[in-house]
This record gives C-alpha cells, structure tokens and sequence, in this order.
C-alpha cells in the first residue's frame, strides 16, 4: 500500500505500526508489549527526566503542543483536537448502538459509554468557546461494524487511544483550569479502556503500571481510516 | 449533607497511622482526602486535595510524597489481600496485579522525589477495616475511585511538566484499575462522565473533624 510506503519513506515506522495496530487488535498487543518495555519503573525515571522520553515514537516531536496547531492556537488547539476525537468516539457509539450487533448488558454498557463520550463533546465545546476559540466541526465517520467481536475489539482500540491521546496532552496544556478538565475526561477514558479490555479477556494495563502516552500525530494518523470528510 | 449520611462508611475505619507516631503533612493530607471522601463520596477527593496542597503552598516534592502516601496505603492494601481478602480465580489473580501495578508506582515515587533531591516520606502504618471478599471488594472501590480523584485534583498543582507527565501515566492506571474492580462489584465501570467539582471550601470544613 503506498501510503504506508510513503509513510516508511517519512521515516516514521512508528506511526505506520499504530495505524496496523488500529486494523489489527493481535499486532496492536504485540505493539503494546513492544512498547511497554519491562523496565517500567526506569521508563518512569526517564519520563521526569527528558520530555523526549515520554513519547512513545522515534519520530521528531514539535515543541510545547503546535502539533495541535492545526486545530489552533495553544490550549484551544488542544482542545478543538479533543473535541474531535470526541466527536468520532460519539458517532462510533452512536453506529454501533444502530448496528443491532449487541443487546443486554453489553448493549447497556455501550449506550452509557457513548452518552459519556457526548457529555465530553458538549463540555470540550464549551471550553473551546469560553477561551474565546470556535469549536471544532464535527467530522464524517465511518467504521467497520461486522461482528460484535471485532466492534467490541476496535472500541478497546479507540479507547485505549483516548487515554494515551489526553496523557500525551497533560504537559502541554497552559490553563491550570483546561487541565483539571482534561484530567477528569482522561480518568473516564481510561475507566472505558479498562472495562473494554476486561470484556476482551485483555490485560486492564496494557502497558503495565505505567500508562503510555501518544502524541496527536500518532494519535491522527490511527484515526485517519476512520474520517470520510 | 449531614454527618448521619455518611457516603462511605467503610472509609471511617480507615486507619493511618504515622512512623513512631508523628503523622507526615503527607499523612495528614490522606487522612483529610479518605475523610472527604467518606463524607461526600470518593469525587469529592480530588477538590479536596487541590485545596489541601494549595494552602500549604507544595512543591513538586510534597505532590509527589502525597501520591506516595497513597501508593503506601494501595500496596499494603492490596498486599495484605493476596491472603486476607480469601480470593479466588480472576479476583485472585486481579489483586496479584494490582498489587505489583502499586508496587511499582511506590517504587517509582521514591525514586523520583530522591531525584528531585526531596526526602521521600516514611511508609505509615495502616488498619483496614473488613473481614471478608466483600468487604475487600468495597474498601478496594473505594480506594481506587479516591486515588483517582486525589491524582486528579493534585494534577493541576504540578509544576515541572514532566512530573505532570508522570503523575498522569499513574492515575490513569489508577482509572483502569478503578474500573475493573467495579466491574467485579457488578457496578458501572465508569459512573460519570467527568469528575464533578464542588465547592471545595465546603469540603475541607466537612472533613476537620476526621483529621487529626
């Protein structure tokens, strides 16, 4: 395929590797098995000592947060950038519910991560707004829903990628205020991970006591099969 | 809310009791956040704990002991329940998880904070109150919820973005773990959308009694 050759030739194999893993839930463990290392602890050490080591690419990272600048300026950028993965994570919810692929209390736990998600929509919008910023446009999506297995498996990708997306913001964020914000949806995202991994017969802590952060660009590229427009 | 509606019981016979008996401001601090959430339900710690670490003006280093004040309390708790929380099966295994996850964040706090040139606090003594794999599973929610809101509410307190960075890793294990222990309570894994703030002010008042 030739995006992931252009993307190889980029230099970022890293990247390449997130975008399978989203399609692949079996190479996306053994990526998290590779990334999460053994030596936690020393990663942790390293995390408070080098912001380079807090990133879990090879790839060059842009200073203080402009690799949401596309979305704008400083904490309103990070924020459009929340809001649109917000967004997606809704409307995935959202097909899923519509898809009659679950029932029960699977189907339960689905409407009720989905209504969260639209809480985190409504708030990062405002938030956006309150800084005087205008709100990111809701983008098309559109996911592959074939069995409840596979769409049990890729909700556990997208909230797996959730938390790592809020962790990998935490340091950039100006406003004291943002930030409490922030961490009270990063908690939930988690909260979601865990139970979807549980469901899954996975590992609650994928990356062991120490959870990986991933930077936006990571984070966009993983999501791009997902965006129609 | 008055006193008669306590939202946790089982956080009132939480014990914490410090080394040779002098309680840490770290220790005083824990006390104060499982009171507040023992009041007012386990969210209520977070605003709790911003407003207990802002009025003593913290560094990153008294953060960082608070977090490890918290990670004491979680690995001995976890530890203790590998026999006395008489576990089996997914449980069992669940808590041989926990353990080692809070383990290794005790271990990483200390290391950070000598890092930092700080002086890690001395580990406390604690007393748990339950006698049965119920009473494990309650306290164990409870504990977890509370390290997610305490994380949460001393986030925006930290200074060094790197130390942010860190702290954030933490408590959204802590997040994970919160969640699969509610699910074995057969409870909603995530109960909210977002930790919700009240009035801190109205909080540290509940809490003074409890403190000592």
């Amino acid at each position: 395929m030739s995006e992931s050759n252009e993307r190889e030739k980029a230099g970022a194999p890293a990247q390449s590797a997130v975008a399978r893993a989203v399609k692949d839930p079996v190479s996306r463990r053994k990526f998290m098995a590779l990334t999460g290392g053994s030596a936690a602890a020393a990663a942790f050490l390293a995390a408070c000592g080098s912001d380079s080591g807090t990133t879990t690419t090879t790839s060059a990272k842009p200073a203080g947060g402009s690799e949401t600048a596309q979305f704008g300026k400083g904490d309103i950028g990070i924020l459009n950038y929340a809001l649109t993965l917000e967004y997606l994570e809704t409307a995935f919810y959202a097909d899923v519910i519509k898809s009659g692929l679950f029932k029960g209390a699977e189907l339960d736990t689905i409407k009720k991560f989905g209504e969260e998600e639209a809480e985190h929509v409504s708030a990062l919008t405002a938030a956006v707004k309150g800084l005087g910023g205008k709100p990111a446009p809701e983008p098309k999506t559109e996911f592959p829903l074939k069995s409840a297995k596979s769409v049990l498996e890729l909700a556990g990708t997208v909230e797996n990628l959730g938390a790592a997306a809020y962790l990998g913001q935490a340091g950039n964020i100006q406003s004291p205020e943002v930030l409490a914000s922030a961490l009270a949806i990063h908690s939930v995202e988690g909260r979601h991970a865990s139970a979807l991994n549980t469901l899954l017969g996975m590992p609650i802590t994928p990356d062991g006591a120490f959870a990986k952060p991933a930077t936006a660009t990571e984070v966009l590229k993983s999501v791009e099969p997902f965006i129609v427009s | 809310m008055s006193h008669e509606e306590i939202a946790h019981p089982e956080l009132v016979g939480v014990e914490v009791v410090g080394d040779s008996g002098d309680l840490s401001r770290s220790d005083v601090i824990l006390k104060g956040a499982l009171a507040a959430g023992a009041v007012y339900g386990t969210f209520m710690v977070g605003p709790y704990v911003r407003k207990a670490l802002a009025m003593t003006g913290s560094s990153d280093v008294d953060i960082l002991n608070f977090a490890l004040t918290l990670e004491y309390l979680e690995s001995t708790f976890y530890d203790e329940a590998k026999t006395r929380a008489k576990a089996s099966g997914e449980l069992k295994s669940l808590i041989g998880l926990l353990a080692d996850d809070e383990k290794q964040h005790v271990e990483a706090l200390t290391a950070t904070i000598k890092k930092l040139g700080g002086k890690p606090v001395a580990e406390p003594k604690f007393d748990f109150p339950y006698s049965n794999t119920a009473g494990f599973l309650k306290l164990a929610q409870t504990f977890e919820d509370t390290g997610v809101s305490a994380y949460n509410g001393a986030g925006p307190m930290i200074k060094s973005k790197e130390v942010l960075g860190a702290a954030g890793s933490i408590v959204q294990v802590e997040a994970r773990h919160a969640a699969a222990i509610r699910l074995q309570n057969k409870e909603e894994p995530a109960p909210e959308a977002f930790d919700p703030s009240l009035d801190e002010a109205q909080v540290l008042k509940a809490v003074e009694p409890f403190v000592a």
